[in-house]
């Protein structure tokens, strides 16, 4: 019982851990290995680019991470514990389009939805849960529309919703799948806006990204993912040409072109 | 008239009604949860793989009594509901494949079942295979009393665990983030859906218990936005239509009750589907009219408007078939020029000469200014 995380007991946050520390971690569907052997380590207060080509394993990553989907082998420690027992420091964002928008259900109703975990089993939400989410639908400029029926909102919108879901949920470390996916410009300022607030206020976001444009812009890290872990780090050392024509393999010409116009 | 009269004195219509109603309360509020996630067969399934338990029930009692026809009905029900859940789960099979296999493998062993105890010869057997298609008529208070208790501490369980099961049916992944077993949440939700079906199974019957579970909650997803609103309204139409079709039912000769619910059932879909308020097609339609018919007066308006530029003043009168030429449906204009005139943008000077009024103008002019064309 060496591991100091097991001898200080539950809910530690260990300061001198990394935020996250994903160890060999390896997903296989039906023998096709869809994450191989992937190291990780994300320093506290970093955010964090996930880029590869589609089917790279991104959203996989993230939901092995989270126990979501099974892994044949890896360990998770999220500030020096296991995953298991930090999950309360963690915040999910989930693809937007994995959830039926159609659903009964109002804006305020799903923001309220990010206290569930920390209600626990059987408690009801009251007014307390009510006043944070309103605050939260406040940060992500959607508070008027706190009572619409989320089938009323646009892409953009449903992403704020699910922005403001995880940022009421107040953790140390965000998952985040996709968020830039098909939104409008308004929602994509105020998703950058959140993400620099949260690392102003030191916490950890991983987000998978497409868009190889704004990386310089966005984010401090980038992790270069094609099943294998191609590169991490720093976005001004790992992001280089060299780097992504391994990971896109023979598509280069968009990326020749990404990289003589360097983002300002 | 005369039903309800009946219903309030006659003391084996009454308790039918009271029977029906627990079942269609049930069924429809649980039922709002297989809808919405997209599980509307695994009732189908469900029921059908409740006959064999039914069956076996007796041949290993020799008891015909409700909770124990009722306990094998739920067995076998569950039963095959977990194997669809592990066939999907462990193999390629496809979810809608696993349904249709499990209902009809449980199904004909049930049918297998029920033909072996018709043929034996004590004379007890009798009365199982109206579980087929359901009898209202056979229903007593004591099973009521047994469906209404079940019924009772499934719904209060459903209360419970209420949030936790709205996060399985909105977004199970976020929900297992957060640290609930959606597993269990799965298995829990899925057993009360069992529950609600076998109480059913006396009275609408295994072939045609599953429309109490799908169309309440279809009918009642066209009112409300709310799950909590979703889930009432879906329990208080599975009980009108329970009453109504067992009433029907059990005061005519020997209709089945089953299918005089599922068609009452029918009745309630189709007037939500037409007359719900914004999702109804009625009123989907009369709103495509009225916005049709506004385009069409506006096109007049600024045809209007067009003319009188040609003249020194805005009020200058035209003559309706002037804007008849002016490429508008036969009859389209003198409509539009009357609902003007009702609000106050045109007025009439002689029977067919019109000319527009000071607002009139003013709104074709903001029309245009916000890039109005008329070939809308």
């Amino acid at each position: 019982m060496n591991d100091p995380s097991l001898v200080n007991g539950p809910s530690l946050v260990n300061n001198q851990a990394p935020a996250i520390e994903v160890r060999d971690l390896t997903v296989a569907y039906r023998e096709h290995p869809v994450l191989w052997d992937v190291d990780l380590s994300v320093p506290e207060g970093v955010l964090l680019a996930v880029v590869g080509p589609n089917g790279a394993g991104k959203t996989t990553l993230i939901k092995a991470i989270l126990g979501l989907v099974g892994s044949a082998a890896g360990d998770v420690l999220i500030h020096g514990g296991p995953y298991a027992r930090q999950r309360h420091l963690v915040a999910y964002v989930p693809q937007r389009g994995s959830v039926d928008w159609d659903f009964p259900t109002s804006v305020l109703d799903v923001v309220t939805m990010g206290l569930y975990g920390r209600l626990g089993w059987f408690r009801r939400p009251g007014r307390a849960e009510r006043r944070l989410a309103l605050e939260a639908l406040e940060k992500v400029g959607m508070a008027d529309f706190a009572d619409r029926q989320i089938s009323q909102l646009s892409g953009g919108q449903q992403q704020r919703v699910f922005l403001a879901r995880a940022i009421v949920q107040d953790a140390k470390v965000y998952f985040m799948d996709e968020p830039f996916q098909g939104v409008d410009a308004t929602t994509e300022r105020t998703i950058v806006g959140l993400l620099q607030d949260l690392r102003a206020r030191n916490r950890t976001v991983v987000v998978v990204h497409h868009d190889l444009q704004t990386v310089r812009e966005y984010f401090d890290q980038v992790l270069l993912l094609n099943v294998r872990r191609v590169a991490s780090g720093p976005v001004g050392e790992v992001f280089t040409e060299e780097n992504l024509r391994r990971t896109y393999g023979g598509r280069v010409a968009f990326i020749e072109g990404l990289l003589r116009s360097p983002a300002s | 008239m005369d039903l309800l009269h009946q219903l309030l004195t006659d003391y084996t219509l009454r308790t039918v009604a009271a029977g029906a109603a627990v079942l269609g309360l049930t069924s429809g509020a649980l039922g709002t949860f297989a809808v919405l996630r997209r599980q509307s067969l695994l009732g189908d399934a469900i029921s059908h793989a409740a006959l064999p338990g039914i069956a076996l029930a007796f041949l290993l009692t020799g008891s015909k009594a409700p909770l124990v026809l009722v306990l094998g009905a739920a067995f076998t029900g569950w039963l095959g509901t977990m194997l669809i859940m592990s066939i999907t789960g462990a193999t390629r099979v496809k979810y809608d494949s696993a349904l249709g296999l499990m209902l009809s493998v449980f199904f004909g062993l049930g049918l297998v079942l029920l033909t072996i105890i018709q043929k034996r010869p004590d004379a007890n057997q009798a009365g199982l295979e109206s579980f087929l298609f359901g009898q209202a008529a056979a229903l007593l208070v004591g099973d009521v009393q047994v469906m209404s208790v079940i019924a009772v501490v499934a719904l209060v369980v459903l209360a419970l665990v209420w949030k936790e099961c709205k996060l399985l049916a909105f977004d199970r992944d976020f929900g297992e983030s957060l640290g609930f077993g959606m597993k269990k949440v799965d298995i829990l939700l899925t057993t009360l859906l069992v529950v609600s079906i076998v109480i059913g199974l006396q009275t609408v019957g295994v072939v045609l218990m599953s429309a109490l579970i799908i169309t309440p909650a279809a009918a009642a997803r066209q009112w409300t936005d709310r799950l909590g609103t979703m889930v009432v309204i879906a329990a208080l139409f599975g009980a009108l239509a329970g009453v109504t079709g067992a009433v029907i039912s059990g005061s005519t000769s020997r209709l089945p009750t089953g299918p005089v619910i599922v068609l009452c059932t029918g009745a309630i879909v189709a007037a939500s589907l037409l007359f719900a308020p914004r999702r109804g097609i009625v009123w989907q339609r009369l709103r495509e009219l009225r916005a049709g018919r506004r385009l069409r007066m506006d096109a007049v308006l600024l045809d209007l408007y067009a003319l009188s530029t040609h003249h020194d003043r805005h009020d200058h009168p035209h003559d309706r078939r002037v804007l008849d030429m002016m490429a508008h449906p036969s009859g389209a204009a003198r409509r539009s020029l009357r609902f003007l005139e009702d609000r106050g943008y045109v007025v009439r000077n002689t029977p067919r000469s019109w000319s527009l009024t000071d607002t009139g103008t003013a709104r074709a002019e903001n029309l245009l200014r916000s890039g109005w064309t008329a070939e809308g």
